[in-house]
């Protein structure tokens, strides 16, 4: 893709965010989208940050972490913590040089920054001594460090402690929340593509045979760790900067991790088109099962366990597999790729 | 072993020793390969001879002695380290990228000469394309040498044994190395593949002008390309020679066919 | 002194709790490599069939040590079978797919039961029926209340019940040789599906016992009661060697007393986050833990 075609692309996908995000609040005419659906519509923006970076460490590396609650957490209160404590500050600051508008307008990406760098910093801590393990051994490391920073934002009573950072003020919107989601597929997509995600796949597929190829796994698995961990924690920021959703250190434990992991296997581990359909379903099949919970409570996450189950016996390969969505479908079926796991069933 | 061929060596290898606990892996094993020569290494099953690839490439360190590539010191580094200098090899037990297409695998290899940093790849610079395109081309290339380009968007892991171990070379090759290790790279193939490939790779040797160490189980195998050949039992050198003076070498024929 | 001998005393039942559920993790580890995320939830179903039976058989009114030994065994036996049943039904056909694939039928599993749970007994709490008189005794200044020393006695007992049958019985002995490799076991002719759910069914006996225990000392049972308990019995079992009986009971111990002896500090509020704590620094120095074995992967 040429230079000019990507400013093109850029500058079209923020407009259309900003009008989309214009009907969102007003709508347009008669047109009114409801408080509700507007609510689920921005949890799935959010899950679907969540669902593509975790894809990245998980199902491009092949470095299963179940900690990735625990970076959303610390990029969640740290973005969320600047805007409540010195939001008023940044949009004075950046006002009195670029106007109100522009003062108040930033404080969200400023915030979301900050953020992305605190769980960066906490994935570079975790990431380093973890990645050294393999397998159910870094999955347990990474859940440990997870529930460690759990416990450790329920003792900082500055961000609410156990009662969960409530004084907030809800600036994240539809424009924040889908281009942080288009981010992170742009983000996701262009590593994989690359001789990056080429490396951290032949990672996830034999490491002895990568580091014989000169490549750093160690390296490449922290760095990749560490982006992981900062795009959970831009979720994070806009999860705790939603209208009345704030961040409890409750729901950040390692049942949340796990259902972002349940999203990555859902649509296919290593697929980004996946862990987006995965986001989706995950974050509305609970809402449409609302009915059925009305009649029978608590059946509606019966029903998610037993579904989660038969995924696993019946397609453990996800609904995509590793197959990702492109323009090509339309075009030609292309004879598909060889399959993930039983290997040898391609034709020749 | 000449002070001549000493100073030149691109691989020497000096009183190296790997123990495993109380078990001793290799024992005081020392290496000269001249540049561009076609060094065999053979021995019984057992012997030590992948232990002793391991121990060249990084995956062991030995307990002591020396490893010396072009001069430097790689005994201990990392195997990417090495790799980076201009060691690659091949695996035994094929160790291909099963889920990667043959492609990729090979493409995967170049990853080591790439001068882009991440920032290329996430925004796309044409730094990151240029590069992407002649990674691809390169690769091609090494598939047509290896007859695999009809198949370069197959899964890795589909093809047939012998393709595997040719596309194990392929691969190794993109890493640009200027010593190429080969573990037992006739091994499950017929004695018509064999032959092909032991041509094959005297025809690599000089067209990338590499050095080449090669690992046999199989005695004619190296015998039929191999001008210098060393031969291990138990860890230890017991002979080296010219193939014909391996041949007529009592110890040989005693490790070979005599019992423990 | 007296308050150190207390702690130990309390840390000693805790972390019998950890350990015999810890076993069961260890156990199923052993033969099939698999973390049974729904081992926690079997622990919280041990103590509920112990309330049920307890129930039926009024032992709130008329408390007996012969009635308590009932209920346990029953609860045993109700969770043996369900341990059988949920290998049957979810795990083994999961069996030949990856071990991720395992990993996630496991979290399932435990969010089916715990989810399963809150339908069928509700969320809210319930309690345990007293079936022995609570009593308190004191030597010098240290308190020991008959459960807390009970469930020390009965884990001890079950342990080297455990002990015997791996290591002295037919089917210990095809355990061990399928923990050792399950493809060579079975060529050897053992009959390894009957192992893994005989494993199962062991693990989930042992944390039948533990959950009908814990009822006993703190009678408030609920659906989500396994959660935390079964993760850090999981940690304990990593912490003292996946795989490893006497590491798995050692683990147990360990976090039983630093959780104890944290509690009672001025840090009590990381009370949970200890258990993960021990656990990272031990895989960090030690990554096959405590007294687990490695085998470095052939190249």
């Amino acid at each position: 893709m040429s230079t000019t075609r990507k400013v093109l692309y850029f500058v079209v996908t923020i407009g259309v965010l900003l009008l989309l995000n214009q009907v969102f609040e007003h709508g347009v005419g008669d047109f009114q989208i409801r408080g509700y659906e507007a609510r689920i519509v921005s949890l799935i923006g959010i899950a679907i940050t969540l669902a593509v970076s975790l894809n990245l460490i998980n199902g491009l590396a092949g470095q299963f972490s179940l900690g990735h609650a625990g970076f959303m957490a610390v990029g969640g209160y740290s973005a969320t913590y600047v805007t409540v404590y010195h939001g008023q500050q940044i949009a004075g600051l950046i006002g009195s040089s670029l106007g109100e508008v522009a003062g108040a307008a930033l404080v969200m990406p400023i915030s979301l920054a900050v953020g992305a760098i605190a769980a960066a910093v906490a994935g570079l801590a975790v990431g380093v001594p973890s990645l050294r393990l393999k397998g159910d051994y870094l999955a347990i490391v990474t859940l440990g460090f997870g529930e460690i920073i759990r416990v450790i934002i329920l003792n900082i009573p500055a961000v609410g402690g156990a009662t969960g950072f409530t004084n907030t003020t809800p600036i994240a919107n539809f424009f924040w929340i889908f281009a942080m989601a288009i981010l992170t597929i742009v983000i996701v997509a262009n590593i994989r593509s690359s001789t990056f995600g080429r490396a951290l796949s032949a990672i996830r597929e034999d490491e002895i045979a990568a580091e014989a190829m000169g490549i750093n796994t160690t390296r490449y698995k922290v760095l990749a760790f560490v982006i992981s961990a900062a795009l959970a924690g831009v979720a994070g920021g806009l999860s705790g900067q939603l209208f009345a959703n704030p961040l409890n250190p409750q729901n950040l434990n390692f049942v949340k991790s796990i259902e972002v992991i349940v999203m990555i296997v859902l649509g296919g581990i290593g697929s980004i088109t996946g862990a987006v359909f995965g986001a989706a379903t995950i974050t509305i099949l609970p809402e449409a099962l609302r009915d059925v919970d009305r009649q029978f409570p608590g059946l509606r996450m019966v029903i998610y366990s037993l579904l989660l189950i038969l995924l696993m016996i019946f397609r453990p390969q996800g609904l995509l597999g590793r197959k990702e969505f492109s323009v090509n479908w339309f075009r030609r079926r292309k004879a598909p790729l060889a399959p993930a796991s039983t290997g040898g069933g391609a034709d020749v | 072993m000449s002070d001549a061929s000493a100073a030149t060596a691109v691989l020497k290898v000096d009183a190296m020793t790997k123990r495993f606990g109380g078990l001793t892996a290799v024992r005081e094993l020392s290496m000269d390969v001249p540049p561009g020569a076609l060094y065999g290494l053979i021995g019984p099953n057992g012997a030590g001879k992948t232990t002793i690839f391991n121990l060249l490439t990084g995956v062991y360190t030995p307990t002591e002695g020396s490893i010396h590539f072009k001069g430097t010191d790689v005994a201990g580094r990392k195997p990417y380290e090495i790799t980076k200098l201009g060691v690659a090899r091949t695996f035994q037990n094929i160790r291909l990228f099963g889920d990667m297409t043959v492609l990729e695998n090979v493409m995967t290899a170049h990853h080591i000469r790439s001068r882009q940093v991440l920032l290329d790849a996430v925004v796309g610079t044409p730094r990151h394309r240029h590069e992407e395109r002649e990674t691809r081309d390169r690769a091609m290339e090494l598939l047509k040498i290896f007859d695999l380009d009809g198949v370069a968007n197959e899964g890795a892991t589909s093809l047939p044994y012998g393709n595997q171990r040719r596309l194990e070379i392929a691969r190794a090759l993109a890493t640009e190395p200027s010593l190429l290790l080969l573990d037992e790279p006739a091994a499950g193939m017929n004695p018509q593949e064999s032959i092909d490939l032991m041509k094959l790779i005297g025809w690599l040797r000089d067209e990338f002008k590499l050095t080449i160490l090669l690992v046999e189980h199989n005695m004619k195998v190296v015998m039929g390309i191999c001008e210098r050949i060393q031969v291990i039992d138990y860890g230890k050198c017991i002979a080296l020679g010219t193939p014909d003076e391996i041949q007529k070498n009592p110890a040989v024929i005693e490790a070979y066919l005599g019992g423990a | 002194m007296e308050l150190f001998f207390q702690q130990v005393i309390n840390g000693l039942s805790l972390g019998a709790i950890y350990a015999l559920i810890a076993l069961g993790y260890t156990m199923v580890y052993g033969v099939l490599r698999l973390i049974n995320f729904a081992h926690g939830d079997v622990y919280m179903l041990g103590a509920f069939a112990g309330y049920f039976i307890a129930n039926a058989m009024n032992l709130d009114a008329n408390p007996s040590i012969l009635g308590a030994i009932v209920v346990t065994m029953g609860s045993m036996a109700i969770c043996a079978a369900i341990g059988v049943i949920i290998e049957r039904l979810a795990y083994r056909p999961v069996r030949q797919h990856s071990r991720l694939t395992s990993l996630i039928t496991a979290i399932g599993v435990s969010l089916l039961l715990e989810y399963g749970g809150q339908v069928v007994f509700t969320a809210n709490p319930r309690f345990f029926p007293q079936m022995i008189r609570s009593e308190t005794y004191a030597i010098g200044k240290v308190q020991i209340t008959n459960q807390s020393l009970l469930i020390i006695v009965v884990s001890i007992i079950l342990m080297f019940g455990l002990e015997f049958i791996v290591h002295r019985t037919k089917i210990g002995k095809a355990m061990r040789a399928t923990s050792h490799n399950l493809s060579v076991a079975k060529l050897m002719g053992i009959n390894t599906n009957f192992v893994i759910a005989f494993t199962f069914a062991l693990g989930s006996a042992l944390a039948a016992a533990a959950g009908v225990m814990v009822a006993l000392a703190i009678p408030k049972i609920d659906p989500l009661m396994g959660l935390m308990t079964g993760l850090k019995a999981f940690v304990a079992a990593v912490l003292g060697g996946i795989g490893s009986i006497p590491g798995a009971m050692l683990g147990g111990m360990i976090i039983g007393l630093m959780e104890t002896w944290i509690g009672a500090t001025s840090y009590s509020t990381y009370r949970d986050a200890v258990a993960f704590g021990v656990l990272i620094l031990v895989l960090l120095i030690r990554p096959s833990g405590i007294m687990g074995s490695t085998a470095a992967e052939k190249v």
